[in-house]
């Protein structure tokens, strides 16, 4: 699955987020280099949530890493709020921190064990001079995640189950008040009783807090459930992007259809599907040529080895135009755009650095 | 739970009232309490809870594997007629492997990572079926093959080291079915594992099960994964059976409010984006101590005082659909339970 290609930029004044060409590469051994992520173009509005998703070794945690510049992309750009992440001095992208925050999979071991809750969730007040009132703020944020401040302020992590350290990590997060909360399969580690809690909670605190958020996560049926749009990942690649409910309905990359096949119902009456996906991930090392997915992929021909497809426009049930659904498939499953040329287009919203 | 001994070829998995306990610095901790359960030939068996319900101690309980000194195990487990209780981890290395075999979730751990993957199949092999070396390199190469590794031959020789997460797992179950068991426990044998490799597995699971007529016993927390490839599902809370019967009657009449609301909270895919969860409010409870009454009376919609009180027994409607609740959902006391609650707005009170 290859895309590459600008065409999941969209023409609009309100993207908070927007992410270009990011590549991001590792040393491997000797002399080797691995490409984690491999030119992958997306952007994110203003109060939107993005749903990444991807098997395990797909780059979506890689993705995020690189958008916060923890570690800086290899290359590629990252435009936050109109500025350009990586023409920022080393202060200037510091004093932007606040405003991009994160939250991870193991809520218990992103906290640090030997502080009480009320100091781990006010240390960036501290860190940023806003201690005026800090107290308070503090307390609030603690009631808005659902931690009574007064009985639980002054214990440690370990005295709490992973669904309320995970509420703990959710508040650290957002006392600094981000514009952008990046969580990274915030709901994989928990049982799926509290799962629902943190889920509803990310949805009443992005409404309360006017938050952007990008949702990185391999469950589907989690990233449906709170995103409004979605870009699927294969070994590095963009396959899909689009608005949750079409993607998920009409999806037009045959990796999007395998994954959403595999998932299963918790329903008895739907049959398990017969066809499965061959095979596993191939090695980043040395990824298929042409399309990244061919290896797998039941639709594969001459053409997917040759040629890496670029993404481009889905065609809606009416013109086309505006479902905001791109695929980069040579051979998708539902009638798709021809091809792009002016692939080098400037992307709407991507203001010039300062 | 009553052990009456007159059907004459026996069950191949008969658990009477199995309870194992911990004793911690803390007190002694319940973490199977009373289960009782039976699995057939040819059957699956599903085991559906959440962290600590004890259905991970109960599978290792009823094979025999919970041996440490602080752990004390009772009740009646038999295997083909014989009594598995008591017996020494001596004694049940004539079970272990040959009768009942076990897939477990991480298979980087289950597996030797200093050996190469043919020896550790092979090991049992020659050691159960007294298998020459050439016969047990070919049986281990014919057991790659059906477990779907491609290049067996050649895959023999690898470490773990050097297969991927689902090719590992796959290895894990070849090592499981070499010696043909009559039994296979597979205790999340997915969870560490993508979806699309999940669904090779389950597959490649329920596929050895049909050809085999084994029993097996399939230990999950996804209901997605027990609703389509089980033929009954036991949901277990705190050490307990709560809800237990045939696959189909336990998801469309489910008579526990906690398997209630574990099919309610689950995002699912048929429904639109941001559909509000019905969480299920609250966490399970502490095992040390237990209170009297239903361990999910604190966080159970319906909870009335008599829930508070007295421990609800799994009793069977005589459809062969058990449920442990006083008011159990869709039945005309449990409506009337749940709106006197929520007259009384009881749920909110309900700590989360």
């Amino acid at each position: 699955m290859a895309g590459s290609g600008t065409a999941a930029l969209r023409r609009r004044d309100d993207i908070l987020l927007t992410v270009e060409h990011l590549v991001v590469e590792f040393p491997v051994g000797r002399r080797g280099r691995v490409r984690a992520v491999s030119d992958v173009t997306f952007d994110v509005a203003r109060g939107e949530t993005l749903g990444l998703v991807g098997e395990s070794g797909c780059g979506k945690s890689t993705t995020a890493r690189a958008i916060v510049h923890a570690p800086p992309p290899t290359s590629g750009r990252v435009v936050f709020d109109g500025r350009d992440l990586g023409r920022l001095g080393a202060e200037e992208l510091r004093r932007l921190r606040p405003e991009m925050q994160m939250i991870f999979q193991d809520p218990i071991s992103s906290l640090n064990p030997r502080r009480r809750v009320v100091d781990i969730v006010r240390e960036g007040l501290d860190i940023w001079g806003r201690t005026e009132g800090a107290d308070e703020r503090v307390a609030e944020i603690l009631r808005d995640v659902g931690i009574d401040p007064e009985t639980a302020g002054r214990r440690r992590p370990h005295e709490f189950s992973g669904g309320q350290c995970q509420r703990i990590s959710i508040a650290r997060a957002l006392a600094l008040e981000p514009k952008l909360l990046i969580c990274d399969e915030p709901v994989s580690a928990l049982d799926v009783s509290v799962q629902a809690q943190i889920l509803n909670l990310l949805e009443d605190l992005k409404a309360a807090h006017h938050l952007t958020m990008l949702f990185i996560a391999h469950d589907l049926a989690v990233v449906k459930n709170v995103s409004d749009r979605v870009a699927v990942m294969y070994l590095g690649k963009l396959c899909e992007v689009g608005p949750a409910d079409d993607l998920y309905a009409r999806p037009a990359h045959p990796y999007t259809a395998a994954l959403l096949e595999a998932v299963p119902e918790p329903d008895p009456d739907v049959p398990v599907s017969e066809t499965a996906l061959a095979g596993d991930l191939p090695s980043p090392l040395s990824p298929p040529s042409g399309c990244r997915f061919r290896t797998r992929c039941p639709r594969a021909e001459e053409r997917c080895a040759l040629e890496e497809p670029q993404l481009r426009p889905v065609l809606g049930d009416g013109d086309g135009a505006g479902t905001e659904h791109v695929v980069a498939c040579h051979l998708p499953l539902v009638p798709a755009a021809e091809p792009a040329a002016d692939d080098g287009a400037d992307p709407a919203g991507a203001a010039p650095a300062a | 739970m009553t052990t009456t001994e007159t059907e004459p070829a026996p069950t191949l998995l008969r658990v009477r009232d199995l309870r194992t306990t911990f004793d911690t610095p803390r007190g002694t901790v319940v973490a199977v309490d009373g289960v009782s359960l039976d699995v057939d030939r040819g059957e699956t068996v599903g085991i559906v809870g959440e962290s600590g319900s004890g259905k991970t101690v109960l599978s290792r309980s009823a094979l025999g594997l919970v041996t440490a000194r602080h752990a004390t195990v009772t009740g009646s487990v038999r295997l083909e007629g014989e009594e598995l209780v008591g017996r020494s981890p001596r004694e049940m290395r004539r079970i272990w492997g040959v009768k009942a075999a076990m897939v477990f979730q991480d298979p980087m751990t289950a597996l030797n990572a200093t050996m190469r993957v043919g020896d550790q199949i092979t090991e049992s092999l020659r050691h159960h079926l007294d298998m020459g070396r050439r016969e047990a390199r070919a049986t281990a190469v014919a057991l790659l093959r059906s477990v779907g590794i491609p290049e067996p031959e050649r895959r023999v020789r690898a470490y773990p080291h050097q297969l991927s997460g689902g090719m590992r797992q796959r290895v894990t179950i070849a090592i499981a079915l070499a010696c043909g068991p009559r039994l296979l426990v597979a205790d999340e044998p997915t969870t560490a594992l993508d979806v699309t490799i999940q669904k090779q597995i389950l597959d490649l699971l329920d596929h050895q099960r049909r050809e085999r007529a084994m029993g097996m016993v399939l230990i999950t927390h996804d209901l997605g994964v027990v609703a389509g490839r089980t033929d009954r599902v036991a949901v277990m809370y705190a050490g307990r059976i709560v809800e237990h019967g045939p696959t189909r009657a336990l998801f469309h009449e489910r008579r526990h409010h906690y398997t209630d609301g574990l099919l309610r909270c689950i995002p699912r895919l048929s429904n639109p984006g941001h559909t509000r969860l019905q969480a299920v409010p609250g966490r399970p409870p502490d095992l040390v101590d237990l209170p009297p009454g239903c361990p999910f009376a604190p966080r159970c919609p319906a909870a009335q005082d008599r829930c508070r009180e007295e421990t609800p027994t799994l009793t069977d409607a005589g459809d062969g659909h058990q449920h442990a609740c006083f008011f159990p959902v869709g039945t005309p006391e449990g409506e009337e339970a749940l709106a006197r609650n929520r007259r009384r707005d009881r749920t909110a009170e309900v700590a989360v």
